[in-house]
């Protein structure tokens, strides 16, 4: 009776044992982790799909090695995120690790990455601590600094002549490095500051503040659902007449006009990448996505493009020999290639430097709403943190 | 503060507590006649908006939808009831709790691999602007819709309760179900009864607040604790008590989270008041249910005399 | 034969991670790791649960604080587990005290009721530590040391050394609870589950008795929590949120209630199973339904409601069954 019990667990753990084999290396494993349920699936969902575009397109490789892609869902919580980082970089070896919409989410996991000197490729969290003093040579960016779109909105608010602005933001770090961003190139006054919960949906208290404060300007960044939500709520509370509602790109993307429709018409927002940059990539993939995907991308799925391009990159020049870490990490972060938005520059923490654009909200030739770019309010702009960076 | 602001937030605190009425009320009769901690019945909600939101694309109308809803939601409620949570009545507290624990994660999945995480519902295109209550005071059309709907149901709920025979039967199970039995009622048919219309007044609830809140998987969990705070308040069993709990509630948590930040901010940064203040709202709800727990534990209007 | 049994089992514990360092598989000793952690936390609610017939659903506030407690020590500098690890116990252990004090004047759903709700005021205070992370959660740099020259040999970044430590803490709980339920003190305590009336008439402090047990659990919940945040090097509020609570409280319904090791089967038979319908493909599920692996809470959910209908005795009731033939 005891007998059977004890040799029952000696041959459980045989039987784990037996099942792997060593790992190859004629392939590249990836590990991706997204937020691909819950009200912001609809931003992971975008990542993943551009970063599979990238690979269909190049016949299922990058960088020549055939693509062992192991997609995982974060559900939104941090710590579901860092198990499947731990169980993709401890139990799977992957070779790189991506995909991570949230900043919050991938601060509790990149550690995992970074103590088994695995690169993480970042298609859109990218936390100022990282950039700055924590900064991390196996952290690598191809989306934008999270201040900087933020940073382009409020020097577009104030070129624009907005004389007092209302912030909102969600409490965590991404939410503090955007009000941090706009009041750095705003010289408006700022009527109040408010954090909400992260993931909270329903805006009524915070709106009939705003109702009560009147002001001129309304910036919100509420990332995925929330913003859904809010703008919704905003509009249905009527204040859409009376204050101009912007936000950062992302905000007002693809994924947040699909549900909310033509109340975001007329909407400013600020972005490194939109749907009409006339460049050979982005048009390729534009035009690649719809016919794939049926639907337009959202920067997201541009930045995973621009994520698997610089993986492809730096494969190709190590002609495929990805064992040795070392040399994966300086490939990555001496890659050059052109990207979704024209020549992709690394700064010295390996975030970008690169151009935003001011968009607006409009109607494209089809009659489909779309952001449409209008002025260039940054050229080849960094961000605030890389002089904190000891990295060269 | 204005008296706009304080009126707009008092109509948003009415709109929460009402829709939190209806979970209460279905909760509060589960829990007070058959004795039953039901963790479930947020699932019910859950799958109620599911519902909801899937009729409503499949019909095109949102009042069709919501409308279909509240049938499929109670029929889905009386096999829950009649297949799995018919043989907890006689068990104890803790293995209800665990069991109907184990069946939010069954039920979760379920509809995960059923819809998928999350389902479109937006309000009625009609619905979408505000209308002018006071001058200076456009509110939320869909918010009054909400308002509207549950002051209906908690007034059908009155006349049901009070004025028909399956009320009489409802509240003497719910004072004394020995002597309910012992009069002869078919209790077995009125637990099954009752623990549909519960599941009745869920899809009203968890229709009505799609549009605002997101429908998707584990959007039970959170309001179902909300519910159980108010019966405790209101007393188990009392559905006069889950109405009062619920604006109570509903007030508390939406005054709390509109003025405790502002006070705070008073007196430290924005970015510390906003954090400290909505938690410290949350907290308050919890605080005056255990002080009700302490001092009053049947609650404020005890159904069993 | 009772003792050899045990006995067989540690030291198939101690060869486990070199067994899976040979075959380089060391992700499973931190899976087993974190196994043993939720053993000794699940162990602590069964003290109160099982042993006090004390229903709290609130413990995961215990083992959350005693997380918080010890992940503030190494943020603000101060790494050695010899001071962490015992300020989370007693952080807990004051916790429960004052929690206790006042939920056990309450009886049967009224205590759920309110443990619940203290459970959820700690939850909503770790949120709004926003010098700690709040929602976000905290990521620790480093785990707690201990000290004392012993680094180079006792490193406790090292996994495996890890592994050691928290296997020694949780076979010194167990030989610690094990020596208070069969004392005088865990027989009143069992007496007042079976008969509390009884127990008052005869003359008992019963209110006294269930505290100390129920500051016990909490400070042996609080141990687990500050080795849970060293397992992952990261604490957020959602350690505390009930249904971690919830979750605790299957593992001792699953692993035997009032059962010595009830605890512990419970997180292996849980996490266990939890992993299993994860990470490894099973042929014949995969033909069923492919995607079945994203729905493993299914099976997880399935597993929990058919033991409390069937087995509510769990693991160990398997066990006693059988050795009573």
């Amino acid at each position: 009776m005891k007998r059977p019990f004890v040799a029952g667990l000696v041959a459980l753990s045989a039987g784990f044992a037996l099942a792997y084999p060593a790992v190859a290396a004629d392939k590249i494993k990836i590990g991706f982790i997204s937020t691909l349920s819950g009200p912001s699936a609809a931003l992971g969902v975008d990542i993943r799909d551009g970063f599979n575009l990238a690979i269909k397109l190049n016949g299922g490789k990058l960088g020549g090695l055939p693509v062992d892609l192991l997609v995982g869902d974060d559900q939104f919580k941090p710590e579901v995120g860092k198990q499947l980082a731990e169980k993709y970089v401890r139990l799977d070896k992957v070779d790189i690790l991506t995909g991570i919409v949230f900043s919050n989410i991938m601060l509790a996991a990149v550690p995992e990455a970074f103590n088994a000197k695995v690169p993480y490729v970042s298609p859109n969290a990218a936390p100022s601590p990282l950039a700055g003093k924590q900064c991390n040579p196996w952290f690598f960016v191809t989306s934008w600094p999270n201040d900087a779109y933020h940073e382009a909105a409020g020097k577009n608010a104030t070129d624009k002549g907005y004389k007092n602005a209302y912030l909102i933001a969600p409490n965590y770090q991404a939410g503090k490095d955007s009000l941090a961003g706009f009041k750095r190139f705003y010289k408006g006054k700022i009527v109040d500051e408010v954090y909400t919960k992260l993931g909270q949906l329903d805006y009524s208290a915070e709106l009939a503040q705003v109702r009560a404060a009147k002001p001129d300007a309304l910036y919100i960044f509420l990332p995925g659902g929330m913003g859904i939500n809010f703008i919704k709520q905003f509009v249905g509370a009527g204040l859409s007449k009376d204050i101009q509602l912007m936000t950062p790109g992302f905000g007002s993307d693809q994924d947040v006009i699909r549900p909310v429709g033509d109340a975001m018409l007329g909407l400013f927002d600020t972005a490194h990448w939109a749907l009409d940059l006339d460049n050979p990539v982005n048009k390729k993939f534009v035009a690649e996505f719809e016919k794939e995907y049926k639907r337009l991308p959202a920067m997201f799925a541009a930045q995973a493009y621009d994520a698997a391009l610089l993986i492809d990159t730096a494969v190709k020049g190590l002609k495929g020999k990805i064992e040795d870490k070392e040399a994966l990490r300086k490939a990555l972060k001496s890659a050059k290639f052109e990207s979704t938005h024209g020549p992709f520059k690394l700064n010295t923490n390996q975030y970008p430097i690169q151009n935003y654009y001011l968009r607006v909200v409009g109607k494209d030739a089809q009659g489909r709403i779309v952001n449409k770019t209008i002025a260039t309010v940054f050229k080849d702009h960094g961000d605030a943190y890389v002089q904190d960076c000891p990295m060269k | 503060m204005s008296l706009i602001l304080i009126l707009e937030q008092s109509l948003n605190g009415l709109q929460f507590g009402l829709m939190l009425f209806l979970l209460a009320a279905g909760l509060t009769l589960v829990f007070g006649i058959m004795d039953m901690i039901n963790l479930a019945h947020g699932s019910l909600y859950m799958m109620g908006a599911f519902l909801a939101a899937t009729l409503v694309q499949a019909t095109g109308s949102f009042a069709l939808g919501v409308l279909l809803s509240i049938p499929a939601t109670a029929a889905v409620g009386m096999l829950l009831e009649v297949s799995v949570l018919r043989t907890l009545y006689a068990r104890d507290h803790l293995s209800q709790v665990l069991a109907t624990f184990a069946l939010i994660l069954i039920i979760n999945e379920l509809v995960r691999m059923i819809w998928g995480s999350d389902m479109p519902l937006s309000a009625p295109a009609a619905l979408a602007g505000p209308v002018q209550l006071l001058p200076g005071m456009p509110y939320s059309s869909y918010r009054l819709l909400i308002i509207g709907v549950g002051l209906a149901v908690a007034v059908l709920l009155y006349f049901v309760v009070a004025k028909t025979r399956i009320g009489m039967l409802v509240r003497a199970g719910a004072s004394n179900r020995e002597m309910a039995m012992a009069m002869g009622v078919d209790i077995r048919r009125l637990f099954t009864l009752v623990f549909g219309f519960g599941a009745a007044l869920c899809a009203i609830a968890g229709a009505m607040l799609g549009p605002i809140l997101a429908v998707q998987v584990g959007m039970g969990e959170n309001i179902l604790i909300l519910a159980f705070v108010v019966i405790v308040i209101g007393g188990i069993g009392s559905i006069r008590g889950a109405l009062v709990g619920s604006i109570l509630v509903g007030m508390v948590d939406t005054m709390g989270r509109a003025f405790i930040p502002a006070i705070l901010r008073e007196f430290i940064s924005p970015a510390f008041a906003g954090a400290i203040g909505p938690a410290l709202a949350s907290i308050l709800i919890y605080l005056i249910m255990a002080g009700v727990l302490v001092w009053r534990p049947q609650g404020l209007f005890p159904a069993r005399g | 034969m009772r003792r050899v049994l045990p006995l067989c089992v540690l030291l198939l514990a101690i060869a486990f991670p070199l067994a899976m360092q040979a075959i380089d598989q060391a992700y499973y000793v931190t899976m087993a790791s974190r196994i043993l952690i939720y053993g000794l936390a699940a162990t602590s609610l069964n003290l109160i649960l099982g042993y006090g017939g004390m229903i709290s659903f609130g413990h995961a506030a215990f083992v959350g604080a005693g997380a918080y407690a010890a992940s503030v020590m190494i943020v603000e500098g101060m790494t050695s587990a010899w001071i962490g690890w015992p300020l989370a116990m007693a952080v807990s252990a004051l916790l429960a005290l004052a929690i206790g004090a006042i939920s056990l004047r309450t009886r049967g759903v009224y205590f759920i009721m309110i443990t619940l709700a203290f459970a959820q005021m700690i939850y909503y205070l770790t949120v709004s530590m926003k010098a700690y992370g709040g929602d976000e959660g905290l990521t620790l740099t480093q785990r707690a040391t201990l000290g004392f020259g012993l680094d180079p040999h006792l490193d406790l970044r090292d996994d495996i050394t890890f592994y050691y430590v928290v296997l020694a803490i949780l076979t010194a709980a167990l030989f610690f609870v094990s020596r208070l339920v069969n004392a005088r003190f865990g027989r009143v305590l069992q007496a007042i589950r079976e008969n509390e009336p009884r127990m008052e008439a005869i003359g008992y402090p019963t209110l006294r008795y269930k505290l100390i047990a129920f500051v016990l659990a909490g400070a042996l919940g609080g141990l687990a929590g500050a080795l849970l945040a060293g397992q992952n090097n990261y604490v957020n509020p959602g350690m505390l949120h009930w249904t971690e609570s919830g979750k605790l409280m299957i593992m001792v319904i699953l692993g035997g209630v009032g059962h010595l090791y009830g605890g512990v089967f419970g997180a292996i038979g849980l996490l266990g199973l939890e992993e299993l319908l994860a990470n490894h493909k099973i042929a014949w599920l995969a033909a069923l339904y492919p995607n079945y692996q994203q729905h493993s809470l299914l099976g997880v959910g399935l597993a929990m409601l058919a033991v409390v209908l069937y087995a509510p005795q769990g693991i160990a009731g398997i066990f006693r069954r059988k050795n009573h033939g």
